[in-house]
């Protein structure tokens, strides 16, 4: 069992999570990830390890609400449990002095990239970071990113906060205006890291970006998380998560995304007709 | 008495009835009945079966007490050489092991004795007991042992060092311990409430447990070394194989270690009670001709398909399958296409499997491992429809543990380097066993291994603390 130390509902449908995992805490670096299963009924699922204090043996679990599970996860309060959670999983990501590094997320995606920008930073980089949501609301962990970023640039669709536009504008205008990229990061919804990798294509920057495929074990065992990399079969658990963006399969591992459709909605009416009201989250 | 030619007949759930439900297909021995099967044992001096069996169990033993109706006395001798007797009994090849050199079975027109059979009554009875055996474990301690995986190696090696007087802990990935036993042999061969009831009987001797314990992720093999005497790597083979042909990414398209992990491990055949799915498939084709590929197709009958077919590369002759499950699954409708191989997994447009292309093979030369090398024949391509397909060609080692400890020795395929008597492996102290040095093998070969080791790993630690 492990327990939640504390509970935060940050955006609409987004969540963080302090629980208690020392042996976790203890070995998790950039780029990894949990599998976890709320209760005896669950299924087991991958959340990015949003951040990790070695000293006090806690995780930092940031989620958004896509269905049954992360909902049944979101009633959770601070003093329960979730039942398992295996990790710190996953390649970590390539941490060194590169020079300059353009970090760009969007959406619950920050979470996921907070850590690697750090670890970054303090390998010595110069950090710009690029985040991008919908609106303002969604555009999560602002102040943790520019506490180690030497730039901050934030766009949202509606301009409600930083530049009306998409995190790809950024993206261009950072090269357009003379800075040298050694290399991008782009962590957050598949659609957001397709054209981040296109972009990246057209700038001439290598980008790495973090998949997030369906799972079973986590650990190499089943293959539900294959996708094609440069035409070859790679297990986004083991293998990854982090793959060269130029090389991904987008189209592939959208439709794989797609595989559980039917009955993710039949388990989300479940819960619905169970719990009642869902609108608070 | 004139001794029985065949096996006295055991119960089975009709076809009709079981394909419908995930209950166990054999409802095994009722004491009389096995008593009147032990009574067709013929006591050998010097009996061949014990040697056939990969943990030397005392058969003769053992099933002279159930003849005697003696059933405590037949637990006690069992015990003494296997921590999973109620797994075995249902899932050994007993056919190319104890049964197989069966004096009886070399009469002419004999069956040998149903020993499988046998020994599942044995452990089914001790489990339906109020109080299960007690066995004495040493006050003192000798030393501490990490075991890594809780599959059928970590089992048997975990409980026969905790009887010898080790503290043992054993480490898990999942959240349950077995391994194969829990997520890979379905319900209907192997029920998940016997496999608890015998982990239970090896972790009450006070094996600690620690799941969700990815070593090398999790905890790495540096701090296990410090933290123990000696420690048992037994984690399995892990990495599914694809084909790699045209359409695997295509949804429909399934490892058999995903489709048998939805359904065992995480209950996909009691979505939505469970929140883990599993698609509800018409058609259905399996790639392979093992037990797994048994498992996968019975598996898919029981949740609704229509047609379930088999292709193989090979013919029956070849068929690596048990014989029993072979049986089972014609019984079940399970369709046969032998000399058949995939090309093809066909794209129904919108992203989903429409169907498998598949070409006629016939057998050439042997190969490698002895058997005819099926060649394709050219021309000969066919369409098989199908919504869903299943590989099940095997499986490759997994490297998350072994790519943290370069240290360890790995053979040409991958596999743990360890000596075959011992599991000792390039690293002192360090024993390895089961699939993860044999490649895909067998829940009774892997305990076979994990006896051996137990064993070396006694003499290693009692001789480091002399």
């Amino acid at each position: 069992m492990f327990k939640i130390l504390s509970s935060a509902r940050i955006a609409p449908k987004e969540y963080d999570f302090c629980v208690e995992a020392p042996r976790i805490a203890a070995r998790a670096r950039p780029g990894q990830f949990v599998v976890l299963r709320p209760d005896e009924f669950g299924e087991r699922i991958p959340l990015t390890i949003a951040d990790f204090d070695r000293d006090a043996g806690k995780i930092r679990l940031i989620f958004q609400v896509v269905g049954k599970t992360t909902a049944r996860m979101a009633s959770l309060k601070t003093g329960d449990s979730i039942l398992d959670i295996s990790g710190p999983l996953g390649t970590p990501s390539d941490i060194e002095d590169l020079g300059t590094v353009m970090m760009v997320g969007g959406g619950v995606g920050i979470a996921a990239l907070y850590p690697i920008i750090r670890g970054l930073k303090e390998a010595g980089n110069r950090v710009i970071t690029i985040l991008g949501g919908r609106t303002a609301d969604l555009v999560i962990m602002k102040d943790e990113c520019a506490r180690y970023s030497d730039e901050l640039i934030i766009t949202t669709d509606d301009g409600s906060i930083g530049t009306k536009g998409l995190v790809t504008d950024a993206m261009k205008s950072v090269v357009e205006r003379g800075d040298k990229i050694d290399r991008c990061w782009a962590i957050g919804p598949t659609v957001m890291m397709k054209f981040c990798a296109l972009a990246a294509g057209e700038l001439c920057l290598p980008i790495w970006v973090s998949m997030n495929p369906l799972m079973l074990d986590g650990t190499g065992m089943c293959g539900c998380c294959r996708l094609s990399v440069d035409g070859e079969i790679k297990f986004g658990c083991v293998d990854g998560p982090e793959f060269d963006g130029s090389k991904v399969n987008w189209d592939e591992f959208m439709n794989r995304m797609k595989q559980y459709k039917e009955e993710e909605k039949i388990s989300m009416d479940k819960y619905a007709s169970e719990v009642g009201d869902l609108s608070w989250l | 008495m004139a001794v029985s030619k065949i096996k006295t007949p055991i119960s089975e759930q009709a076809p009709e009835e079981r394909v419908r439900n995930f209950k166990e297909v054999c409802l095994g021995y009722a004491i009389d009945e096995g008593r009147a099967e032990a009574a067709r044992c013929l006591q050998c001096k010097d009996a061949p079966c014990v040697p056939g069996c990969p943990v030397g169990i005392d058969i003769p033993g053992f099933i002279l007490a159930v003849r005697e109706g003696d059933m405590p006395k037949a637990v006690e001798v069992m015990a003494k050489y296997t921590n999973l007797p109620a797994v075995c009994g249902r899932v050994c090849p007993q056919e190319t092991q104890c049964e197989g050199v069966c004096r009886l079975g070399r009469g002419k027109d004999f069956e040998p004795v149903a020993i499988g059979k046998l020994e599942r009554l044995v452990a089914d009875w001790n489990y339906a007991q109020d109080k299960a055996q007690r066995i004495d474990i040493p006050k003192e301690k000798i030393g501490r042992v990490a075991v890594v995986g809780a599959g059928p190696a970590g089992l048997t090696v975990a409980g026969d060092l905790v009887k010898l007087g080790y503290d043992v802990v054993m480490y898990e990935a999942l959240h349950a311990p077995g391994g194969v036993l829990m997520y890979g042999i379905p319900e209907f061969r192997l029920p998940k409430s016997i496999v608890e009831k015998e982990i239970a009987g090896i972790t009450n001797l006070g094996v600690a447990f620690e799941p969700n314990a990815v070593i090398g992720r999790t905890i790495s093999m540096k701090e296990i070394m410090e933290e123990f005497d000696a420690c048992f790597l037994g984690v399995g083979a892990g990495a599914p194989h694809f084909q790699g042909i045209p359409g695997t990414a295509l949804n429909g398209v399934y490892s058999a270690s995903e489709y048998l992990t939805r359904i065992n491990l995480m209950h996909a055949y009691e979505f939505p009670k469970y929140d883990t799915p599993t698609k509800k498939s018409k058609e259905v084709v399996v790639i392979g001709g093992g037990n797994v590929a048994m498992d996968a197709a019975r598996s898919a009958k029981r949740l609704g398909a229509e047609n379930v077919t088999i292709a193989y590369r090979r013919s029956l002759a070849e068929l690596p399958a048990r014989i029993e499950e072979y049986h089972h699954a014609v019984e079940e409708g399970i369709n046969f296409n032998w000399l058949t191989n995939p090309t093809e997994y066909v794209n129904d447009g919108t992203g989903k499997l429409k169907g498998v292309t598949c070409i006629k093979m016939e057998l050439g030369e042997p190969d490698a491992s002895g058997r005819r090398r099926p060649v394709p024949v050219e021309g000969s391509e066919f369409f098989i429809g199908a919504d869903t397909v299943i590989e099940a060609i095997g499986q490759g080692a997994n490297k998350v543990l072994l790519s943290t400890f370069p240290e360890l020795k790995l053979n040409k395929r991958g596999y743990i380097d360890a000596d075959p008597k011992t599991g000792a492996t390039s690293v002192h102290g360090v024993y390895a066993g089961g699939d993860i040095v044999t490649g895909a093998a067998t829940v009774i070969l892997a305990m076979g291994a994990g006896k051996d080791s137990a064993v070396a790993i006694d003499e290693y630690v009692r001789s480091k603390k002399k």
